[in-house]
């Protein structure tokens, strides 16, 4: 019988006939650590009695999560994982490099067809370039490092055939916030997802990302992709590694297949507190907010940019409100200082911080205060997920986010396209 | 083995995230385990850890867990005293993080057993005893993997003895 792309890339990397529900130990091409998560997996590696990592080249580190440190005990992990890089001889990402998941794929570690893990839950978004990655807690992180294998759960696969023509103003956040409200935070819990179809070959590499990225708010294992030419290209762009697409058979088996139509499809937000209480945007524009954000693993990336950009040229950010923008990664936020977007946005009265997580995670960088409203492009609006558990977090497209700073309350973006 | 404590259960039981566990207010600057652990579940109760007797149980609804891969999460619930978790299922990155530590995850129907219960787990025989209601509940079986980690006291030492995977 046929086989789907977790199944292959786990058949490929143990040396076994892997099917979904089979338990298999596979070979790891490449892992990663952030600065949430390093710290500890550096502990257990020593308690584990790793010595050396067992091939440095498939290692990095990168500090983004509170970058740079806002206090003393951050400093002191950060310290730690600078020694351990130095001392083990693995690529580190210090301060102002950019998100993990912008790093990753930018810097050319992660080609199709390759299996990754990283210690961080985002890790998913290589999925949109056809790689099987998969979020793994510290220990697990520690024990890649020492032996360069993890034991897997063959995950069963949920397809995604996405069809349709994208209407103006409507973009690849809408879609994946639509399939999560539909399918629930658990819809596709020890479930790798594919997202295939034209309107998904329609998308740059870049709107992909953010649909592999959110594949861990419906429980996902992976956020799969095919390689297509756009994909070639792109990871030829930015890798010299050689590589193998791999496809899921015609006959090969899915959980289920579910089918959308992206011509319909209207801005969406998702609410307070879970990344599943999606609203279309005609159900929820008006409402009076006092922060936008722009950026994180999900939507920080130059078209991100370039839309919001566009959007805001000219206007001004409302009174009552602020606008924080993080370039996804350097390269991003040089690229964007290159076209003038960084001008446009500052002019229209938005605020830059350094590459990298920003206030995603609620550690610095712009915590809301209780009771305000925050609209932001991240992927996550757990309760006090940017640092006030009283704050109340939307999430919306780069789009949404730029036409309703202009607004102070939130918006239909369409109506400035 | 058997597991005896009270149920912990907060208002909230179903799509407990791990920054409800344990908020990155705190997870990014303590390193201590112990000094994490006082801030376990603060966010949906700001007693909880002080509720807690060592070997109690943690109870709650649908996919326990979810959210970001920090090892916090489950740390901070070990280091508190919790022997085990008890859910109706939990997220899948949490579910390999807590038998990585060697904290067990009892996967059954969590409908009656309310906060406070007396509880007593036969991880032997798969029951889930409900002293106070005196109710029997059925837990549903470790996979193999799982087994042999928690027998080894989690993945450290599971490594240390197999010089790697020995699963
Ligand atoms: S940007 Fe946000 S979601 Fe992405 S890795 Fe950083 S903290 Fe996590």
């Amino acid at each position: 019988m046929g086989k789907t792309i977790a199944e292959k890339i786990l058949s490929a990397h143990s040396g076994k006939d892997a099917n979904a529900g089979d338990i298999v130990i596979a070979d790891l091409d490449f892992m990663i650590g952030q600065d949430g998560t390093s710290g500890v997996a550096i502990d257990v590696f020593n308690k584990m009695e790793g010595g050396k990592v067992f091939d440095p080249s498939k290692v990095a580190i990168i500090i983004d999560h509170s970058s740079p440190s806002p206090n003393e005990g951050v400093s002191a992990i950060h310290k730690k994982i600078r020694e351990f890089s130095k001392a083990q001889g693995i690529s580190l990402f210090d301060i102002g490099c950019g998100v993990c998941h912008q790093i990753t794929p930018e810097m050319g570690f992660v080609v199709p067809g390759n299996l990754v893990i990283g210690a961080d839950s985002h890790t998913c978004t290589y999925g949109a370039i056809n790689v099987f990655s998969t979020g793994i807690g510290s220990t697990d992180l520690a024990a890649g490092m020492i032996s360069g294998k993890l034991w897997f759960k063959v995950p069963e696969t949920i397809k995604f055939q996405i069809n349709g023509k994208w209407p103006k103003g409507v973009f690849s956040k809408d879609l994946i916030l639509k399939i999560i409200g539909d399918i629930g935070a658990d819809g596709a819990t020890y479930m790798a997802t594919e997202f295939v179809g034209p309107a998904i070959e329609d998308l740059s590499v870049d709107a992909r990302f953010t649909i592999s990225n959110m594949a861990i708010e419906m429980g996902g294992k992976a956020g799969l992709m095919n390689a297509d030419k756009k994909t070639i290209e792109w990871v030829r762009s930015h890798s010299k590694k050689t590589f193998t697409p791999v496809e899921s058979d015609k006959d090969a088996k899915f959980a289920k297949t579910m089918e959308y139509d992206v011509s319909k499809l209207s801005p969406q937000i998702a609410k307070p507190h879970t990344v599943d209480n999606v609203s279309p945007i005609e159900a929820i524009e008006g409402l009076e907010i006092q922060q936008g954000f722009i950026g994180t693993c999900t939507n920080g990336r130059l078209e991100d940019l370039e839309i919001a950009a566009k959007i805001l040229k000219g206007k001004k950010v409302n009174a009552g409100c602020r606008l924080i923008v993080a370039p996804a990664s350097k390269s991003i936020f040089i690229e964007a200082m290159k076209k003038g977007l960084v001008q446009t946005i500052m002019d229209a009265g938005g605020v830059f911080v350094t590459p990298g997580c920003g206030p995603c995670v609620g550690t610095h960088n712009g915590v809301p205060s209780d009771g305000e409203k925050v609209l932001s492009t991240a992927n996550r609006n757990f309760k006090g997920r940017m640092g006030n558990n009283k704050a109340e977090i939307y999430l919306g497209s780069p789009a949404t986010v730029a036409a309703s700073v202009i607004e102070g309350k939130i918006a239909d973006s369409r109506k400035y396209m | 083995m058997l597991l005896k404590g009270a149920s912990h259960r907060t208002k909230i039981t179903d799509d407990i995230n791990t920054d409800y566990i344990i908020s990155g207010r705190y997870k990014f600057k303590i390193q201590d385990p112990y000094e994490l652990a006082k801030h376990v579940m603060e966010d949906l109760d700001p007693d909880f850890f002080s509720k807690i007797t060592k070997g109690d149980f943690i109870v709650a609804g649908r996919n326990f867990g979810c959210g970001s891969s920090r090892e916090q999460a489950p740390m901070s619930i070990k280091y508190a005293g919790i022997s085990a978790v008890i859910a109706k299922s939990f997220a899948r990155i949490f579910y390999r993080n807590c038998f990585n530590l060697g904290l067990p995850l009892i996967e059954c129907d969590t409908d009656n057993i309310d906060d406070g219960d007396a509880l007593e787990i036969d991880l032997d025989k798969g029951i889930l005893k409900n002293i106070t209601k005196s109710l029997e509940i059925k837990i549903k079986p470790f996979p193999k993997t799982m087994q042999t980690l928690l027998e080894d006291g989690g993945l450290v030492s599971h490594f240390k003895k197999h010089k790697g995977f020995g699963l």
